[in-house]
């Protein structure tokens, strides 16, 4: 089983929609959104969602105001900058301390140091996590809550999933669409993977986050592959940033043309090979062939 | 005041409104600060184009113990909330990747034999892009904490003037991270069912900080009226929509500020001021 993983670096370069055309095209295969965060693959799969579980990511502290007699210790210690002196009044203090759980990161050391046990961790639901079925096969998808910490490890939970389904049914493949950026989610996503799909488009700023992103592919020794989105955006930028895949030794498996029927797709919920043939749905075609023959060929 | 320029989806224009905000308020002789907290992904630089006069390492600290005190009671693993320290029989166990730099392991064990030691996650480059002040984080490829790289970089925050805080695009910690006390939140969503979609999580988050906000539509055009339709329901203010314009686009993709080369950008962006202004005091 191979799992391919679509990310891009910089936000907006066309991802989902791709991973979308590549679910219509795509046989034998379990789809999983890893863009926990802003995930968007379900708005064109219209999923109907199986099985759903809670997610519980990191813990928060509070601090009980009666036990608080605001010593001060826990804004000390945390590293967080969490620790708030704006608490409602106790018994014996008029202003007591007040974890903003915006800032904590669940670490307990408040908890530890609090000299008045007036401080408690406990778990709290960050989110939700789906097993759907799709017109275009499993899907496995999830849904951070907002401020929500730790995605890295619902991406984790996502991945499992998806591979568990391939496997449960003898899919060959497992195609995940990822978050923008190159931290701790992406690398939830890509480390182990089979191979990435690198969507870049023909900007300036989508070569230099593309750059960062085969980075991070080297450094997690994945595969990659690259498709310039966009391309006829800014034909100089395209050339270099084909320029730049070939002295690194990646592979562009194709370019797809500016073309607002991305978002007519969106708005239809479709993906822009559903819509009919033409010129960029020919060309995503023609991607996701070069794609799945390098596939093949990888480890 | 404190402006921090977000969006739930990426690519909706969040660096393009960031760099021409602060060029534009540069040019009329506001002090202004642009800091880029996108460090997976930092493109302000690009448009901007600083000098950079200034480099820093940003570290967290991290575990590091002395085998020779420790006697495996396993206090720290028990402690550790992010499985960054595990005691497993005879070894103790440290992935520094997954530390979070809470210093929790150090103050539980009772040998005294964990000491921190920095553990580097990125670079913070200051600098001047002409009349703007320039602050940028950078992530180093293959780290996976952000969140301190992110404080390092707001500790350049200017203690008057105006700062304009690029966030990286989401809903989970590093946005929250970007945009905690600043002054207003705004929300740049495009009118596409992704936006849509995304901006709506996006709103979900900035409530939880209970930040005021505001949104503004990029790319505006016939199909923007389910975005404006959720902002009125939601009694969230559009403080200016920017027309689609490939022009933009394609300016935008050879690294150039928008306001070079589209005549009225410049008083969009000041028409933006105003109204952020008017929203921040309200």
């Amino acid at each position: 089983m191979k799992e391919l993983v679509v990310l891009s670096g910089k936000g907006g370069t066309g991802k989902t929609s791709l991973v979308a055309c590549l679910a219509a095209l795509a046989e034998r295969k379990v789809l999983a959104d890893c863009d926990v965060d802003a995930a968007d693959l379900h708005l064109v799969l219209d999923p109907r969602v199986l099985h759903q579980e809670e997610f519980r990511g990191a813990k928060q502290a509070s601090i009980a105001a009666d036990r608080c007699d605001a010593c001060g210790q826990c804004a000390v210690y945390c590293r967080f900058d969490a620790v708030r002196f704006d608490g409602p009044a106790s018994d014996v203090v008029e202003k007591t301390y007040r974890v903003d759980p915006i800032g904590c990161e669940g670490c307990g050391v408040c908890v530890h140091v609090c000299p008045t046990q007036a401080i408690e961790l406990a778990p709290s639901v960050t989110g939700e996590w789906y097993i759907s079925e799709t017109r275009h096969g499993p899907l496995v998808h999830a849904r951070l809550g907002p401020a929500g910490e730790n995605s890295g490890k619902l991406v984790t939970i996502v991945r499992t999933r998806a591979r568990a389904i391939a496997e449960e049914r003898s899919l060959d493949l497992v195609i995940a669409d990822g978050a923008p950026g190159i931290g701790c989610p992406v690398i939830a996503s890509v480390a182990g993977a089979s191979m990435v799909l690198g969507v870049t488009e023909a900007t300036l700023s989508g070569k230099h986050d593309l750059e960062r992103l085969a980075g991070l592919a080297a450094h997690f020794k994945i595969p990659m592959l690259v498709c310039i989105n966009k391309a006829d955006l800014n034909a100089e930028v395209a050339a270099a940033i084909g320029e730049w895949c070939q002295r690194h030794k990646i592979q562009v498996v194709g370019s797809i043309p500016y073309d607002r029927r991305f978002t007519e797709a969106q708005v239809q919920g479709k993906s822009l090979v559903e819509l009919g043939d033409g010129a960029t749905a020919e060309a995503i075609r023609s991607i996701w062939q070069e794609t799945r023959t390098a596939l093949g060929r990888s480890q | 005041m404190r402006i921090a320029i977000a969006s739930g989806k990426g690519g909706t224009g969040k660096t393009i409104v960031a760099t021409n905000l602060a060029a534009t308020l540069a040019q009329d002789d506001h002090p202004v600060t642009y800091l880029d907290c996108d460090v997976e992904a930092p493109n302000g630089h690009i448009f901007l184009k600083p000098e950079i006069a200034h480099r820093e390492t940003v570290s967290v600290p991290v575990p590091e113990v002395n085998e020779a005190k420790c006697t495996r009671c396993g206090r720290c693993g028990e402690f550790c909330q992010y499985s960054a320290i595990v005691c497993l029989g005879d070894a103790v166990l440290t992935f520094p990747d997954l530390c979070h730099g809470c210093g929790g392991c150090r103050l539980v064990c009772p040998e005294g034999a964990i000491r921190e030691v920095p553990r580097p996650i990125g670079e913070i480059e200051r600098g001047a892009a002409g009349a703007v002040q320039f602050v940028q984080g950078r992530l180093r490829i293959g780290q996976a904490v952000v969140a301190p790289l992110i404080r390092a970089v707001k500790r350049h925050l200017p203690r008057t003037g105006i700062a304009i805080l690029d966030a990286p695009p989401g809903n989970s910690c590093p946005v929250v991270e970007t945009i905690r006390d600043t002054d207003l939140v705004l929300l740049v969503a495009e009118p596409t069912p992704f936006g849509l979609h995304d901006l709506r999580l996006a709103v979900e988050t900035v409530r939880q900080t209970r930040l005021p906000h505001a949104v503004v539509i990029n790319r505006a055009g016939p199909g923007g009226g389910d975005v404006r339709r959720y902002c009125d329901r939601a009694g969230i203010p559009i403080l200016l929509e920017i027309p689609e314009d490939r022009r933009i686009a394609e300016t935008y993709s050879r690294g150039e500020l928008a306001l070079r080369t589209i005549p009225a950008y410049a008083g969009w962006m000041r028409a933006l001021f105003e109204n952020v202004r008017h929203e921040a005091l309200v």
